[in-house]
């Protein structure tokens, strides 16, 4: 199942030189690896571990999970405006897939 | 007399296995490694209070999400800047929440996510700036219901 996961800029139009803040949220059950099932065995651990965001192909912010992140990790930060292009945001899950969402940023 | 020595070995047994098991209660109350984490992070270096603000409910009713703001007072430049801050909780299972990586490019040293939390602890935040210094901020949130599942 392809996972969408949702972006928010909070401009999508900025100045070079403004500070841009990104909310992101995507759906992942982030099994933190500490639970047990009905029959008592443990869930083996599964979740996003890593997670960038490039604008315009330069990481501008980027972040190491662990499993005391909740389920459907929400995400805020900020980016300064320099360019025009594409903002792209990579999750990393645990068996190597990736979860990638795209926006796009002008800059005046 | 054999049985009287018996007597004496069995308490003393019992009085081992009950050590044992307060011992051992003791180390699963006892804090997680999350300050060797810290030490290793920084070095060995002591970070200074300062210059970091956590953001964070004093009461968590739900430990399986808990908002969290992360913010460090910087100019962001090519010269000063925050370069990670990485966030621990000292009574989770394990002591590692999240790693923020920012660079002049993030404008803000500011971040937010939401974290899971067991029980009732201190978060404690370490910002390492790019001239090598850190700082550190700490808060304690009351937990209600834990997270991590269990």
């Amino acid at each position: 199942m392809a996972v969408k996961p949702r972006i928010k800029l909070s401009t999508k139009q900025a100045k070079k030189g403004d500070v841009v803040e990104v909310k992101a949220l995507v759906q992942h059950a982030m099994e933190s690896g500490q639970r047990k099932d009905s029959s008592g065995k443990p869930i083996p651990r599964k979740i996003l571990n890593k997670f960038t965001c490039t604008v315009n192909g330069k990481q501008v912010f980027a972040a190491d999970f662990e499993p005391a992140i909740s389920a459907n990790p929400y995400i805020q930060f900020h980016f300064r405006a320099e360019e025009s292009g594409p903002v792209v945001l990579t999750w990393t899950d645990d068996d190597g897939s990736k979860i990638v969402g795209q926006d796009t940023i002008k800059v005046n | 007399m054999t049985s009287i020595l018996n007597r004496r070995q069995a308490l003393a047994i019992g009085a081992g296995v009950l050590s044992t098991a307060v011992l051992g209660m003791s180390e699963a109350l006892a804090k997680n490694n999350a300050e060797e984490v810290i030490k290793k992070f920084t070095g060995g270096k002591a970070p200074a209070q300062g210059r970091v603000k956590l953001d964070l409910p004093e009461i968590a009713e739900n430990g399986n999400t808990v908002p969290m703001t992360i913010s460090v007072e910087s100019p962001m430049t090519a010269q000063s800047h925050v370069t990670e801050v990485m966030v621990v909780a000292d009574e989770n299972p394990r002591p590692g929440v999240v790693t923020f990586h920012f660079s002049p490019a993030s404008g803000k040293a500011e971040a937010n996510t939401r974290i899971r939390l067991a029980k009732t602890q201190n978060i404690i935040a370490v910002a390492k700036m790019n001239d090598g210094s850190f700082f550190t901020a700490r808060k304690l949130v009351k937990v209600t219901i834990g997270g991590c599942g269990g």
